[in-house]
């Protein structure tokens, strides 16, 4: 065994909590960036269904003829980015808005809702500047009151989204700042404990990189253990997520990977920065 | 080999610890370096090995030089130079041959090799039958014997070594001190700090003496500063 790898058992042995701390504090940066990934991932993926049922809806005026509303209709659908333009009449309307609701459509009883011509987009042309062109064009129709887009919803769960990104960055630095200070504290024993061990490898020649090796090496060793321990802690969280809430999906292979090289950059950046400032001194 | 050109070094808090000291040390010399406690002679062996750096002047040691050195050209350094204290300095939970060892492995010495060197000069120091012993089992002589061992083991052109015998009875003295003197025979240049005065007289070595951190007086170099003679 290398003597780098028996050093760290070492210091394992030697300071048993403080490493364990120092892999948990990890963990939890980890943990706390992979929940809110976790939501931002999955809003994003709800973003892209949404975007494919893209639909610009123009309501009319009441009182405008179903003969008005189809001769738009069939102009609208000549436009080249549209692919089916059809049009609903309030009565049409109503029982759309009561299906969809289900268990709440009593709220519409009595209701009227305004007409409207529903426009659908070719695949490809979805894009927001698109949309927002043909609901522009939609809008010049005399009858037509009001064009929506989804803009609104779409805005909404963009920032929802960008909230659970920044939360998750914010809470992930602030326990990744902690875990670089705790396994600084925990290199600063080790460098102490091996203080004579190391002043007689300077006397006998050893460089140090050499120097060093172990101390990195256990920062390391400490940060892929606490993104191993995170990946569980999000996967466990996901799995009841998806028992008893909603359906989610999880982190792809590569995200998961990266986020264990992102552990072990901690590891290695807490350790780096204590072990240059302690080696000094010894 | 070695040398001292108009070297000088003080510390922040102390001031100056050795004044304006030029030196040259040659290969395979026997250098006493003498004089009365915080004379600078610690300091000056510090410079050799590259511990501490001149504040003004410059050291050359086997081409490395005190002005232009990096921390990687002071460990290569190191690795021709064996360097002993008066305290030892041996790791107390490793056996003498795990500590004479070290030295080979820390500079990555393959493991196939560490074994026979590690025999080779254990037995050079008269200690082959302990090599299992830790070091708290052994003397104080036998300890600096070990020492000794592993300043050796990377056979090195010069041996430093700062008052070796300042913890030792006379006994003990005179056997690390035969020991030395076999070493340099092999062709190793020793520079010894030591204030026993009697080893001086009695040898007929070169001797250096110090005193508030100047040379007052070198043996290799009648003509130049004889103020005094150690008595
Ligand atoms: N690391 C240091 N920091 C500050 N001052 C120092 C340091 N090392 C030595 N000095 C000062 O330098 C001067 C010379 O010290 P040095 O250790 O070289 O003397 P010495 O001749 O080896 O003495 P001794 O015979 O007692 O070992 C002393 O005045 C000491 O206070
Ligand atoms: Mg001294």
């Amino acid at each position: 065994m290398s003597r780098a790898l028996r050093d760290v058992l070492d210091d394992f042995r030697r300071t048993p909590l403080l490493s364990a701390l120092g892999v948990t504090t990890i963990a939890f940066s980890l943990f706390a960036l992979g929940l809110f990934g976790l939501v931002a991932l999955n809003i994003r993926q709800a973003l892209e269904k949404l975007e494919d049922r893209v639909e610009i809806r123009a309501f009319v005026a009441p009182g405008t003829t179903p003969e008005d509303m189809g001769q738009a209709a069939g102009d609208v659908a000549s436009f080249p980015e549209v692919q089916s333009a059809r049009i609903v009449t309030s009565e049409m309307a109503l029982k759309r808005a009561q299906s969809e609701l289900g268990e709440f459509r009593d709220v519409f009883e009595g209701a009227v809702l305004p007409g409207s011509i529903d426009v659908q987009l070719k695949p490809g042309r979805r894009d927001p500047a698109t949309v927002k062109s043909v609901a522009e064009r939609v809008k010049r129709f005399s009858f037509v009151d009001d064009v929506r887009y989804g803009e609104e919803w779409i805005e909404k769960l963009y920032r929802l989204r960008n909230i659970a990104g920044i939360a998750g960055l914010a809470l992930g630095f602030a326990f990744a700042i902690v875990s670089v200070i705790i396994i600084g504290a925990t290199i600063r024993m080790a460098v102490l404990a091996r203080s004579k061990e190391i002043s007689i490898m300077r006397l006998v020649g050893a460089t140090d990189s050499y120097i060093r090796r172990p101390f990195l090496l256990e920062g390391f060793a400490k940060g892929v253990l606490g993104g191993l321990l995170a990946l569980v802690l999000t996967w466990i969280a996901q799995t009841m997520i998806n028992r008893y809430v909603i359906e989610t999906i999880f982190f792809t292979a590569r995200v998961a990977l990266l986020g264990l090289l992102f552990g072990a950059l901690i590891g290695l950046i807490g350790s780096a920065v204590s072990v240059g400032r302690h080696l000094r001194r010894v | 080999m070695i040398r001292f050109t108009r070297v000088s070094k003080s510390y922040p808090r102390t001031g100056t610890a050795v004044n304006d000291v030029s030196l040259q040390v040659n290969k395979g010399e026997f250098v006493f370096l003498t004089g009365a406690s915080g004379a600078g002679k610690s300091t000056l062996l510090k410079m050799i090995y590259m511990e501490e750096r001149p504040t003004t002047g410059e050291v050359r040691v086997a081409g490395t030089s005190s002005v232009t050195a990096k921390a990687n050209d002071v460990a290569k350094l190191r690795r021709k130079l064996g360097i002993v204290f008066q305290d030892f300095r041996l790791l107390e939970h490793r056996t003498i041959e795990q500590n004479v060892g070290f030295a080979l492995e820390v500079i990555g010495a393959p493991s196939t090799v560490i074994g026979g060197k590690v025999a080779r000069v254990l037995t050079q120091v008269g200690l082959a039958a302990k090599g299992r012993a830790l070091p708290r089992e052994l003397s104080g002589g036998e300890q600096q014997r070990a020492a000794i061992a592993r300043a050796l083991v990377n056979d090195p052109f010069a041996l430093i070594a700062d008052e070796p015998t300042g913890n030792l009875d006379d006994r003990a003295t005179r056997g690390i001190f035969q020991l030395l003197r076999e070493i340099n025979a092999q062709g190793t240049s020793v520079i010894m700090a030591t204030h026993n005065l009697e080893l001086i007289r009695r040898n007929e070595f070169r001797t250096i003496e110090m005193a508030r951190g100047q040379i007052v007086f070198d043996s290799a170099e009648p003509a130049s500063t004889a103020e005094r003679r150690t008595p």
